[in-house]
């Protein structure tokens, strides 16, 4: 049992999310394993980053969100009246679809995530070590006090990986992360995905059908916020059991 | 039509008619433009008009009548000036008394050149001006004003005068045109705007910071909200009304540093000012800052959150640096508000004549508007020109200001570009 529970990141009982009057995500159970990348797709509307959203208490910034159920991380449910979701923020990690780093230098931009969770280590060296895992080191290593904002699109969304993990999280939390990139930034995204999962456990949303299959290892498609099917990626694209899975894979809706 | 292209004759561009509206437009908007222009030029030369001129000088007292050493007061060195006093004073031009007064301020024996002649000037010659003309008259009519004073005045001086002098911008109120100044009402409006922002910038960003960044969108905060917007555009004098209810009467003890153990003054002071006219910019600054908050996007404060920072370190570290630049030119637009204002200080009590300058908080006061105003009010012609002196000093600070404010809003903007 006890293993049990060290193998599942997250574990979701019974979740429901309504923004207002609108149901979007609709009793939803399912559990992400440690140290895997788990994609979300969909199509657009079905609740899949309002899921996301949920993973790290997001969902608490925009008024009117309000969610039900049980998300479990280390035995204790997130959503718990005593858990602050600003610690739960800084165990599980998010990155947007655009990237939005600081309007600060590089070097702050890994920093300053580190510092207020009361980091007191080698600064510089967590800042080198982190920009090195997004294997952004060697564009950036002579300019670390130079404006981020001055980077291009794909250099930007790795920074904002390197300080997503410089505040070491357990889990990554990526929304579309590569939608506003071009082919080759995302390859280099994609890329570093497989390298970070040996540390992290990565949950993704995305539209892009073939991403999905190239870097996750569990697939869970979701349809006007229910969980349609979930298991692993190679099933779900190449033996599909719901026929709205196949559907969708196939490219007949969405 | 222009291209033969087949299979387009349900199109019909009218090229013509759609050039000559877009040109119509075009012009009016021009116009608009221009209007405006000619409105700021139009004030600036009446200033400039009226601030510069030909004016006729006649002494009460001819200086060959104390002095046989010259016939020009510049030509005459200590001596001659020490002198030609006390002729005067031999004469009964200037009382034994008033003698025995400058003497004890200061021993003539020891007073320089130039302190000397300044008091020949006002306390025995005593010019007065009996004309004065604007500078297109001085330029264009000259041989008018030449006339009149031949024919009216053939024994005073006609002189080229500027009205902004030195002694205009560093001397207190005087009845006297010539040596009246502004410097009161100078130190008085930079107190009471120092004042009013010291009070208002904190409590206005306080303001906005919570309701932008904390309040949710109830019922109550909807109508917090609408208030402010109505404050912003309740006319100034009734902030007058309530300074002069709230802070003269009814904070009295405060106001007038009774509760601090200052005695024999009221409610009517700098301190009473201030505290008005922060109460009139406060909501400027409220809606201004929220502006200047709203324009962050919600991106930046998503990616803090996502590092698992709090509320308050998201606001501190991110959204004030953003938004800092736009909230200094809000400030300043409420500091240009204030310094304008006449109503409210009027009915709040400021002096029409105040020979003491505010020293602190408790002093009574006046403000540069109040001084045009003021000014603008007496009979003579020749304070017209002393109103309109003081109003381009009024409008040198508000640009000083404004400009000042520039740099420092460039400077954040590349701070936080570069930073």
């Amino acid at each position: 049992m006890i293993a049990d529970v060290e193998t599942k990141a997250l574990d979701l009982t019974g979740v429901n999310i309504h923004y207002g009057d609108f149901h979007a995500v609709k009793d939803l159970s399912m559990s992400y394993q440690t140290r895997e990348i788990t994609a979300l797709i969909g199509p657009s509307g079905c609740g899949k980053s309002t899921l996301l959203r949920s993973l790290n208490r997001m969902n608490d910034l925009i008024a009117g969100t309000r969610t039900d159920g049980q998300v479990l991380f280390h035995g204790k449910n997130l959503y718990d009246p005593d858990v602050d979701p600003v610690q739960v923020r800084r165990w599980i990690g998010m990155v947007f679809q655009k990237p939005n780093p600081f309007p600060k230098t590089i070097f702050e931009n890994v920093a300053w995530g580190a510092r207020i969770n009361g980091f007191k280590g080698d600064m510089e060296e967590l800042v080198v070590t982190s920009l090195q895992r997004v294997a952004l080191w060697d564009e950036v290593k002579e300019k670390l006090y130079k404006p981020a904002l001055a980077l291009s699109g794909g250099q930007q969304q790795r920074l904002c990986i390197a300080r997503t993990i410089a505040v070491k999280p357990e889990i990554v939390l990526m929304d579309e992360p590569t939608s506003a990139l071009d082919p080759i930034s995302t390859a280099k995204i994609e890329d570093l995905l497989d390298e970070l999962k040996k540390s992290y456990t990565i949950i993704i949303v995305t539209h892009n059908m073939q991403q999905a299959g190239r870097v996750s290892d569990k697939a869970a498609f979701m349809l006007t916020g229910v969980l349609e099917e979930f298991g692993p990626t190679d099933q779900i694209f190449f033996n599909p059991k719901n026929p709205k899975t196949e559907a969708y894979i196939s490219g007949r809706f969405g | 039509m222009m291209f033969p292209v087949a299979g387009h004759e349900d199109f019909h561009p009218n090229m013509g008619s759609r050039k000559v509206r877009a040109a119509t437009w075009n012009g009016i908007f021009l116009a608009s433009t221009m209007v405006g222009v000619l409105a700021l030029v139009t004030l600036v030369a009446t200033l400039v008009d009226n601030c510069f001129g030909a004016v006729i000088l006649q002494d009460a007292v001819a200086l060959t009548d104390v002095s046989d050493a010259g016939k020009t007061l510049e030509g005459l060195d200590a001596p001659q000036l020490r002198q030609a006093l006390q002729s005067a004073a031999d004469q009964d031009l200037i009382s034994p008394g008033r003698l025995a007064i400058l003497e004890r301020d200061g021993p003539l024996a020891t007073r320089t050149a130039e302190d000397l002649r300044f008091l020949l000037i006002h306390e025995v010659l005593q010019p007065t001006v009996e004309r004065a003309w604007g500078l297109t008259d001085t330029l264009f009519h000259s041989d008018e004003i030449a006339r009149v004073k031949q024919e009216k005045f053939p024994d005073a001086e006609l002189v080229f005068r500027s009205w902004i002098t030195p002694d205009f911008l560093g001397r207190s109120q005087s009845r006297d045109v010539l040596l009246t100044g502004i410097r009161g009402a100078i130190i008085g409006s930079l107190i009471i705007i120092l004042l009013a922002v010291c009070i208002a910038l904190p409590v206005g960003v306080g303001a906005a910071i919570w309701l932008e960044e904390y309040a949710g969108n109830t019922r109550l905060n909807r109508f917090i909200q609408t208030n402010i917007y109505n404050l912003a555009g309740v006319p100034s004098i009734i902030y007058g009304m309530l300074g002069l209810s709230l802070f003269v009467r009814g904070l009295e003890g405060l106001t007038s540093g009774a509760w601090f153990g200052i005695e024999g003054v009221n409610g009517r002071t700098v301190f009473s000012a201030g505290l008005t006219l922060a109460l009139l910019i406060l909501p400027i600054i409220i809606i201004n800052t929220q502006e200047a908050l709203k324009a962050i996007p919600q991106s930046l404060r998503w990616s803090s959150y996502g590092v698992g920072a709090t509320r308050w370190q998201t606001i501190w570290h991110h959204v004030i640096p953003a938004a800092g630049d736009r909230i200094l030119t809000g400030t300043v637009f409420g500091v240009s508000r204030a310094l304008g204002e006449t109503a409210p200080l009027v009915v709040v009590g400021a002096s029409a004549v105040l020979t003491l300058d505010p020293s602190g908080l408790f002093s009574k006061f006046t403000t540069l508007p109040m001084q045009v105003y003021t000014l603008s009010q007496q009979p003579q012609e020749e304070f017209k020109h002393l109103a309109s002196a003081a109003i381009i000093v009024l409008m040198i600070i508000l640009l000083g200001l404004n400009s000042v404010a520039i740099v420092l809003r460039g400077r954040m903007k590349k701070t936080k570009e570069a930073a």
